[in-house]
């Protein structure tokens, strides 16, 4: 693959996309970090009617899914929905009961985890208490046979380009929990593999901490210019990170897609509901709304809180409602408005010019919801 | 009115830890540690051998004569076969203890561990006479390798001079079998505890980082698992020192420690020697856990 190769002691500038974390520059090494390359028509992973059942249980359902080269792929579900497990299947942790996983072309299927060319960044982190961080993240080297030399020379890249410079003897159990996280995805990079699998490796974090690790995730990502794929129950985070989603439900997958198409067209109701909050829509409530049985979502942020009296545009749905819950919540309020005639509506609206007093005053108050009809989404019956 | 009691003790929280520290402490101090001491004390008198009688003074001489040669021996021969019982067991008791920590499902786990702690259900004398019986000139032991025709490998063990004897029921080499069987539980536990606290994730971790299954096991597994064997070690390795009835009912007419120490403080009368003897395995227990901790056997503690 045609990659731009940096020699040692060149400074990369900044992605103007992806701003580095701490608003500091990397000085870039090694051969190792390559130009962010988007080399789409190759697939990096391939689910072909790929199964696991436990017992009885079907974990995994008939997934067909296709990642590609340099791309951050995200698995997007709930608990229990599969995600988890198919990313232990491309890992080799899980073997598939039926159907064919292959990473770049070959298959793996049947390869024990040390035969495969990925690198896990777990949830646990899984960092080994008895080494110190040097030794974790030279681990894979070592296990290599890499020479003495140029493994400490790529680990101190790894831990300049982790921001961890300095804490090469220190044990797991001195680092802070971010700080772990790090080491974590520094021992798996350090063996540059074609994939890189993170599972949910996030979740022990802190919000703040969690947000800057977003960003930074999405920056090395770029830099290093490896495919990504990244488990998370988290809609916001897959949101926040990814090239693509994939939404799992009950071992299936319901929909993949950019993060725009996920959020602006769920194809299903699963989807509508899972990713953002949604209002789902459906039968005699709908028919009053928009003439038609069929079931719809709309997005609280779409919809638009008047008094009874204004007159939206015709190209807007109209109903009336009371306002029956009022959360304020700094940046935005959401309204729970219950319809005449029965069914509810949430409705969020940011606070540009009202303050708590104002929205906390609405509750129980008549009011007119209109959207525009283009903001529905038919969800099919 | 116990509402009270409650409240009381809730706003004194150093008044509860006394309570519920002080009796122990008091146990510890008074009857485990006195003994002891008393036993440090006791070393430091001698026996006036003319008149048999126990006399009441610092002195060294007692400590002088667990240096001469005889009692150089027994130490030795001693910590030889505690060593040996030792590596034995630990070499017995991980395999086991791997598959019970790894691989056994919950019942059979439970299962596993009442079939290894069942033996110390049962008194340690009966037991160890029934090993007398097995390892006899007559026993089954006997039978079988006859039976297998493996008599001449057996007589040829025995003929060696250091770990020989008349028949397995009275020679090192018996004593060497009958130690190994009665310590491995106190191996196997700690052990198990050590493998069971490894997550799983870890062997996953090394697996993915491209270690093939026996990288894993030494690089991971049985460094985490290290501080296991240190505490079964202890078990094993004091246990075999201090032991007098093992040696007195398949020994010979070579001593060991603990034997030394049950005929010096019995027919012998000699006290002080008895003390300064049993101190021999504490010191040599202290060395041991020193270079175990130089090791680094307790850095995961």
């Amino acid at each position: 693959m045609g990659c731009g190769v940096f020699r040692a002691g060149e400074t990369r500038p900044e992605h103007p996309a992806f701003p580095l974390p701490f608003g500091k520059q990397v000085t870039i090494t090694s051969e190792f970090i390559v130009e962010p390359k988007n080399n789409h028509s190759i697939s990096a992973v391939k689910f072909l009617d790929v199964n696991r059942y436990f017992g009885e249980v079907r974990a995994v359902d008939g997934v067909n899914l296709e990642v590609r080269d340099g791309e951050f792929f995200s698995m997007l579900g709930p608990s229990g929905s599969g995600k988890t497990t198919c990313l232990r299947m491309i890992a080799g942790f899980d073997r598939p009961t039926a159907g064919q996983i292959f990473l770049y072309e070959q298959d793996v299927s049947r390869l024990p985890p040390y035969e495969r060319s990925v690198n896990t960044v777990f949830q646990d982190y899984a960092l080994f208490p008895h080494m110190t961080v040097g030794e974790n993240i030279a681990y894979g080297l070592m296990i290599k046979k890499v020479p003495r030399l140029e493994q400490s020379r790529r680990v101190e890249e790894m831990l300049e380009l982790m921001q961890l410079s300095g804490m090469t003897g220190r044990k797991p159990a001195q680092l802070s929990g971010g700080q772990r996280q790090r080491v974590a995805l520094a021992r798996a990079l350090i063996n540059h593999p074609k994939v890189l699998l993170l599972d949910e490796p996030l979740g022990a974090l802190d919000l703040k901490l969690r947000q800057q690790m977003q960003s930074e995730l999405k920056a090395i990502q770029k830099k290093v210019g490896i495919t990504f794929i990244y488990v998370t129950h988290d809609q916001e985070e897959a949101l926040t990170m990814s090239d693509r989603i994939a939404v799992f439900n009950h071992g299936r997958i319901e929909q993949v897609g950019s993060p725009a198409e996920i959020y602006e067209h769920p194809r299903t109701p699963f989807v509508a509901g899972f990713v953002g909050v949604s209002n789902l829509v459906s039968g005699e409530v709908a028919t009053r709304i928009t003439g038609r049985p069929e079931p719809f979502s709309i997005r609280p942020e779409k919809i638009h809180l008047a008094s009874q009296e204004e007159n939206p545009g015709e190209d807007q749905y109209i109903v009336d409602g009371v306002v029956r819950d009022v959360v304020y919540l700094g940046l935005y309020t959401r309204y729970m408005v219950e319809l005449e005639g029965g069914g509810d509506l949430v409705v969020v609206e940011q606070n540009l010019r009202t303050t708590s007093m104002d929205v906390l005053q609405s509750r129980g108050q008549p009011v007119r919801l209109s959207w525009h009809r283009d903001h529905i989404r038919r969800l099919g019956a | 009115m116990l509402s009270r009691i409650s409240t009381y003790l809730f706003l004194r929280p150093r008044l509860v830890l006394l309570l519920l520290l002080g009796p122990p402490l008091l146990y510890m101090l008074v009857v485990y540690l006195g003994s002891l001491f008393a036993l440090l004390v006791n070393s430091f008198f001698y026996l006036e051998e003319f008149t048999g009688l126990i006399v009441r003074e610092f002195t060294l001489r007692t400590y002088a004569l667990i240096f001469n040669p005889a009692n150089r021996e027994i130490f030795f021969r001693t910590t030889l076969m505690a060593a040996a019982v030792t590596v034995t067991d630990a070499l017995l008791a991980f395999p086991l203890a791997y598959y019970i920590a790894r691989f056994a499902s919950p019942r059979l786990k439970t299962w596993l561990l009442i079939a290894v702690t069942i033996p110390l259900w049962s008194s340690y004398l009966v037991r160890v006479y029934a090993w007398k019986l097995i390892l006899a000139k007559e026993g089954i032991l006997s039978w079988f390798i006859n039976l297998l025709h493996l008599n001449p490998i057996l007589d040829w063990l025995l003929s060696i001079p250091a770990i020989g004897g008349s028949s397995l029921s009275l020679s090192p080499l018996g004593m060497f079998i009958v130690f190994a069987y009665i310590w491995l539980p106190y191996m196997i536990i700690p052990v198990q505890t050590a493998l069971e606290r490894v997550p799983n994730s870890l062997l996953e971790a090394s697996g993915d980082l491209g270690a093939k299954p026996y990288q894993t096991f030494r690089n991971v597994i049985l460094p985490l698992a290290f501080p296991g064997v240190v505490a079964g070690s202890i078990f094993t390795f004091s246990l075999t020192l201090g032991d007098f009835i093992v040696p007195l009912s398949l020994g010979n007419s070579k001593f060991f420690i603990g034997q030394a120490v049950y005929s010096y403080q019995g027919t012998g009368g000699n006290i002080p020697l008895a003390a300064a003897m049993t101190m021999g395995p504490v010191v040599i227990m202290v060395i041991y856990l020193l270079v175990a901790r130089k090791l680094g056997a307790f850095d995961a503690l």
